[in-house]
């Protein structure tokens, strides 16, 4: 497929994804205008960081005027889930991508954007994330931007209603892979029960959510990796002595 | 807070959150060759996005049936293999509706 044609699919594929960003940034400029920062500075962090839980814990941070040591800590650990979708995405790119591509589509690696590379079959084109980075990039500045703008314009009930858009979204993800495949729908609700125990279970809910994802992530990825190959190699031996 | 500094805030945390990206994706040119690893990354984004919605779906919403419902009506929708944008603005509405009843 020509490179236009896969930014021209990455920018459809990227419109949702604009769209929820735009609710979610909206709530982030309010937050951000009520935190101390400029239309600007709450502009120019969405514009480099294109990170929600990052950002939203950010705030709290320069509020409370802690070091840049911990901000950095923080970031590391929010966004360390990035780590394992760019590892994954190393394998899903076309791998005759040039270091200078690669370095580009790296910036656009956030939770919704790897989910659309995911669920592509085969291999990917850089340009299907560029495509995808054009709407969502924007919809995330510019949401930002009429929030901070506009910080109490709106009635607590849009709100409310808007902030539940970007989870929809995740759903609208993770289903039809679920419905087709028992091993991600044993993936998914094996998740989503430890995500309930993170933030229940005394001990366990003193763990920061961003922490708590991480460890989700890895436990569940790597026990269903392990049942999965297990039982890939006992078929392939008893289909060789069978 | 003293002046000038969030500038600095911003420049940390973009810079970390970029490299936690670029890594990686730079680092790994060759395909992993082991079954076990790339099944593994294989399961990663369904185990994310999964801890990531749930429970925090339910405490979205001001009252908790209004959670319920969003994370109802887009379980219905995304079933029935509706586009990304119907799904989310479909839980929005919910929202909206059981709010406006409930608050």
């Amino acid at each position: 497929m020509s490179r236009f044609n896969d930014f021209r699919l990455g920018f459809k594929d990227g419109a949702p994804i604009g769209f929820g960003y735009l609710t979610v940034s909206f709530a982030f400029g309010i937050l951000a205008s009520q935190k101390g920062l400029s239309i600007f500075q709450a502009v120019l962090m969405s514009a480099t960081n294109l990170t929600s839980a990052g950002q939203f814990a950010a705030l709290d941070i320069i509020h409370s005027n802690l070091s840049y040591y911990e901000l950095a800590l923080t970031q590391f650990i929010l966004n360390l889930r990035y780590f394992l979708m760019s590892c994954a995405l190393s394998q899903k790119l076309d791998p005759e991508t040039n270091l200078k591509h690669r370095l580009t589509a790296s910036f656009g690696i956030t939770d919704e954007i790897f989910a659309i590379n995911a669920s592509k079959p085969g291999k990917v084109s850089a340009y299907y994330t560029y495509g995808a980075m054009s709407i969502a990039i924007p919809g995330w500045t510019l949401g930002t931007f009429l929030g901070a703008f506009s910080d109490n314009l709106m009635s607590e009930s849009l709100k409310s209603a808007l902030g539940v858009a970007i989870f929809g979204m995740f759903i609208a993800i993770l289903i039809p892979p679920a419905k087709q495949d028992k091993s991600i729908l044993a993936v998914v609700l094996s998740a989503a029960f430890l995500a309930w125990l993170f933030k229940e279970a005394p001990l366990l809910s003193q763990i920061s959510s961003g922490f708590g994802i991480i460890i989700i992530t890895i436990v569940v990825s790597a026990a269903a990796a392990y049942l999965s190959t297990k039982t890939n190699s006992r078929e392939r031996r008893e289909h060789a002595t069978g | 807070m003293r002046p000038g500094n969030i500038y600095i805030y911003i420049a940390v945390m973009a810079t970390v959150t970029y490299l936690i990206r670029a890594l990686p994706l730079t680092l790994i040119r060759k395909e992993i060759k082991s079954p076990y690893i790339r099944s593994f990354l294989h399961f990663v984004p369904y185990a994310t996005l999964s801890a990531m919605t749930f429970p925090a779906i339910l405490y979205s919403a001001r009252v908790p049936s209004a959670g319920i419902g969003a994370l109802l009506t887009a379980l219905v929708l995304a079933y029935k293999g509706k586009s990304l944008l119907t799904v989310a603005i479909g839980a929005c509405i919910a929202v909206y509706i059981i709010e406006a009843v409930a608050v």
